[in-house]
Parts: structure tokens; sequence; C-alpha cells
């Protein structure tokens, strides 16, 4: 299948990105690259092969629910570009 | 011989007997970094006065008969996406530019608590993707053997730190080969211990089942010292393994009718003859020392790249949403995104185009739009799109999905060669070192530079990289072990056995 700019544009949305005319070209042609290569996976017969999520089959790791000091509210903050005393300041979120 | 000549191992002894001090080996080694570094570039940050300060305070409490950690005096470098606490951690990405961690990694915490020296953060590709180190938003790392060519990636600046003698030990992460391929590239031992050995909790995520945590040095032995450290449990993971790490026997016990896989595959089309003729080559050290070669099949290997890149650009898409300019990291400039989008909105009302100017991003998703944009470098992006793409709706059966199954057929391919073998072995790397500069235009040419490394991750198994030759033009070229999940000392003794009988370890780049 092909990707076209349009297809790549959509997904730079859903990706929270956004892309420069000249990224859009140079994007679309890689991932057509990219995509076209990883197409191969088609040929392998998969039927009734269990999906591997992850390297080690998981079990539920469960702890106590023990009250523990975590992260100071200032330290949690530093690292923000912006915010005040008490929590993260972003733009408006609804309407301007 | 010179102190940085020496191994971990053995300075920990001098300093242990009291024939060296950390001052004067760590002091060995800044000098070395402040003499060389400026042409290779393998460390983000280095911080003489805190590492000496460190050593002082090393060689005081030795001197005062308290007993230390076996790590003790001795210089760790660490690839800059580990945290430690009030040191910046910038994954090598002007996202995290500025980021200081407020914890520390537990890979960190357990190195402070052996009383190594940190001597400073390496150079990677930005948030461990690439395998060339030139995806680092803040400088290129030179290859020690030759300033041309690339160290390798993703922890290229970890690779070269050990290679270039300015740490004896270093720190890397592994999700596709991130610390083999660039061991193999820069000459030395670079190891992927079993998923779940090594605590991630600090680690900086890329993709979370595969990223591993490893030691780079110039031998096993030192391989072995600094994974013993920092692997076990770790309750603050709920993926780390809840295992004993313990050695049964000493790595440097050879193993008795050690059997060699030899996988067919490996020896297809694309791989450099030079690579071909120094891995037979060490194949035969190997039969010289008794073990006995069996060829093994992985029908599955030719997809494994394929695999890996949906399953990982997955994972990244999804671990890299967290960098949203609020909580941490870059944000852009908020007068100028409003003025941009208000100058849209009237240029869009001005022709008419209502429907337009409604659709136009939120203020607070086009922060979240230009943050990221302006932030992350190109191959982050890629990625980001590839792994947002494979998981959108219509396409996350035929990409992930799919990746999954053919994961596990990968997987019990390998089950089915161990039950036959001790380890596999191989080359790391199709070619030797490449120029820096020479993938960066063709992202899918970099991606097949990882055939032989991203099986290790896909499936969770152990793997090893060792200097097994040279080309003709002196590049390092790697071999590669694997062994089945947790033989962690088969491996070692494996790679052990290997090193007492050769002397490709031994040599040093003409810096």
């Amino acid at each position: 299948m092909s990707l076209t700019s349009d297809d790549v544009e959509k997904v730079a949305l859903l990706a929270r990105l956004m892309l420069s005319p000249d990224e859009l070209e140079s994007m679309t042609a890689e991932m057509q690259q990219i995509v076209g290569y990883v197409d191969q996976l088609a040929e392998v017969d998969t039927t009734g092969i269990e999906p591997m999520a992850h390297a080690v089959e998981l079990r539920n790791v469960t702890k106590d629910d023990n009250v523990a000091p975590s992260l100071p509210r200032g330290e949690a903050l530093a690292n923000a570009p912006k915010h005040n005393e008490e929590g993260y300041l972003v733009p408006a979120v609804l309407g301007d | 011989m010179s102190l940085i000549e020496l191994s971990a191992a053995e300075q920990s002894r001098k300093l242990a007997a009291g024939e060296i001090s950390s001052v004067e080996l760590v002091q060995a080694y800044l000098d070395r970094i402040e003499k060389y570094d400026g042409s290779v570039g393998a460390f983000l940050r280095y911080d003489t006065g805190r590492a000496i300060a460190a050593a002082k305070e090393i060689d005081k409490r030795r001197a005062a008969g308290e007993t230390l950690g076996p790590l003790a005096g001795i210089p760790v470098a660490v690839k800059d996406i580990l945290a430690e606490r009030g040191q910046r951690t910038s994954c090598a990405s002007k996202m995290l530019e500025e980021f200081h961690a407020p914890y520390d990694a537990t890979v960190i915490a357990r190195l402070k608590a052996t009383d190594a020296v940190l001597i400073g953060r390496t150079n990677m590709d930005e948030f461990a993707m690439g395998g060339s180190t030139e995806n680092s938003a803040f400088q290129t790392t030179q290859n020690p053997w030759n300033l041309k060519c690339s160290p390798g990636g993703s922890s290229g600046g970890a690779a070269a730190a050990v290679a270039a003698d300015f740490a004896p030990l270093s720190i890397g992460t592994d999700t596709g080969g991130s610390i083999r391929q660039p061991a193999g590239f820069c000459g030395i031992v670079g190891f992927k211990p079993t998923y779940g050995r090594v605590s991630r909790f600090g680690l900086v995520a890329f993709a979370s089942s595969l990223d591993q945590v490893g030691p780079l040095a110039r031998s096993v032995e030192d391989i072995a010292l600094l994974y013993s450290v920092i692997a076990g449990h770790d309750p603050q993971d709920s993926t780390s393994l809840d295992k004993p790490i313990e050695f049964a026997t000493p790595i440097d016990k050879p193993l008795e009718g050690l059997k060699i896989g030899v996988v067919a595959e490996h020896f297809a089309e694309g791989l450099d003859s030079e690579v071909e003729s120094a891995v037979r080559e060490a194949f035969a050290t190997y039969e010289s020392l008794g073990a006995k070669l069996v060829e093994v099949s992985l029908p599955h290997s030719k997809y494994a790249v394929a695999t890996y890149y949906v399953i990982a650009p997955c994972e990244a898409s999804s671990n890299l949403a967290r960098y949203d300019g609020v909580h941490y990291g870059y944000r852009s400039d908020q007068a100028k995104l409003a003025a941009e989008l208000a100058a849209e909105r009237a240029a869009l009302e001005e022709a008419g185009e209502r429907g337009a100017a409604e659709d136009l991003d939120t203020p607070l998703v086009r922060m979240y739009r230009k943050s990221r944009s302006e932030a992350f470098g190109p191959e982050v992006k890629r990625r980001i799109m590839l792994g947002t793409y494979a998981l959108s709706a219509g396409y996350y059966d035929a990409y992930y999905l799919k990746a999954l199954q053919v994961r596990r057929l990968i997987r019990q391919d390998y089950d089915k060669a161990f039950a036959e073998v001790d380890v596999i072995a191989g080359p790391v790397t199709p070619t030797p070192p490449f120029e820096l500069g020479s993938l960066v235009d063709d992202p899918l040419a970099m991606y097949l530079v990882d055939l032989y490394t991203v099986s290790a991750n896909l499936t969770g198994i152990p793997a090893l990289s060792l200097p097994c030759g040279a080309s003709k033009s002196g590049l390092p070229i790697g071999l590669q072990l694997q062994a089945k999940p947790l033989a962690e000392e088969t491996l070692l003794r494996a790679g052990h056995m290997y090193q007492s009988a050769t002397d490709w370890h031994t040599r040093r780049p003409p810096l």
C-alpha cells in the first residue's frame, strides 16, 4: 500500500508533531520506503501464533499498599517549563 | 605498565592493597580525557572537580579502614540516559537539554553504593534511537580507531570512552544492539544481559519491552565485575527478574564440551568478507579450545529487522508521548505560538474558509505540536511517526499484531537452537565501522546494520560482543555470542575462554 502526504499529515497530528513542507516531503518518502520494507512480514504464516508482547512472559506483580514519601511537589515541578507553586501552567485548554 | 592499562579488576585489587590511590587513578583517566576527548567527543559532560572530590573521599574512607564496595574508587562513565539525582540527564536531546533528574536510577544508586566514581556522562543517539551516535542533538562522537568513522550507536560515547581509555568501565543501554554494535565498532566488549536482569527504574524509556542496561569494558572479566554490581531484582521495576545472579562457577573456568551453534542464515548475502573471515577464525579458535561447532538454523531471522522496526517505533511513539512541553522538557515560545495561530485564523477567515478556521489546532494542541517538533531530531520524529502509523486504526493488526506474532516465531527458532547448543556465535554487524555521514541520508540502510543484534532484544536473551579481528584498514571487528535466557554465566565463561586464547581485546587505538 502507498502512503500519501495527506496520510502522513494526519499521522503527524495524531503524533502531536508538525512537519514543515520539506519535512513532510522527506518523511513521506522515508515512511513509504520503511513501511514497504516491513510489509514483508505479510508473507510469514502466523496462523494460530500467540502474539508475544514482551520478552519475559509477565505476570501481575503486586506490592503491599504502604504509605511512603513521594517526590516533593517543588521537586516534581522544578523541571516544568512553566509552573507556579502549585501546578503546571498550560495554554487555555478550551477556546482562546 | 601505566595505571590505565590495567583491568578494572586489577585496579580494584591494587586499590584494596593500598598500592595505588583512587585520586591517582581518576586523575590518570581525566588527563586522557582532557588530552583526547576534544577529538573523540565521547562525553557530553564531565566534572573534573567532582570526580577528584569523590576519589579523595573514597581514599579517605579506605585509609580509615572502612569496608568499601567492589568498584570503590574506580571510574565509570555512564550513558546520558540514566537518571542521576541533581544531574542533567539529556538523552542527547534538545527536549531534555535542561532536565535535572530528581532521583537516582537503580543502576546509578547501585554504582554509588559500591563506591564507584561517576566520571562523566556519555554521548548517544537522541533517546537511544540510532546506530551511529550521529543523532545526538549536541555533538558527534568519533571512533577512536579512525576519527572519520562512527563509533556505532546508540551507546557510541560509552564505547568510545572505554576504547580511548577515558574510563575502564562504562554503562550503556541496548534496545536493538546499542551496546553490542558500538562495542564491536570500538574493539571492546559489550554485554546485553537477559531482559529483566538489570533494573530499568530511572532509565529513560525508548521501547520498554526491549530496553536493557548493560556494561562495556575491555575484558569479559571486567564485564562480569560491573554486571554483578548492576544486576539483580528491583521492586521498583515490575519487569525486573527475581532470580539469583550469583555465578555458580567462576567465569575464568573454561566450559567443557562447549557446543557452539553456527547459524547458516548469518552467512548470507550482505555480510562483508573481512567480517566473515574474522568470525570464522574465531570459530576455529573455539574448536582449538575443544568446543564443538554445530550448524543451527534460525529461519525467521531474516524478518528480525522488519519485526523490530515495527515493535520498537510503536513502543517509542507511546513512551515519547510524555514529552508534551508541560511536565518537563522543552516548550515552544508561547507568545509566538499564539500570534501564529491568530494570523492563520485571520488568513483563513479572510479567504472565507470558515470550516478550516474552526479546524485549527487549539492553543494547547499547537503548543504540544510545536514543542515536540522543535525539540525532537529527525530520527526521533521518524520513529514516532512510524509507530503512530502502525498503531493507528486500520493498521494495528497488519503491523503491530503481526510483528508480535513473528516475534514469537523468532523466539521459537532460538528455543529450538538452544536445545542443541550452549551458545550461538556469529557476527555483530554485517560490516566494519562505516564512515561518519555515509548512512545519515538513508534510514533504512542504517536500520539494516542491526540485522544480527535485534533478535536478542526481541527474544529477551543475553548476548555478548567481543573484539575478534581487524579489517585491512585497521578497524575493529566483533564476534557476537548469544545464549538462552538467564545463561549469563555460560556466555561470560565462553567469552572469557576466547579472550584467554586471543589478544584482540588488549589492542588499543592509536590516538
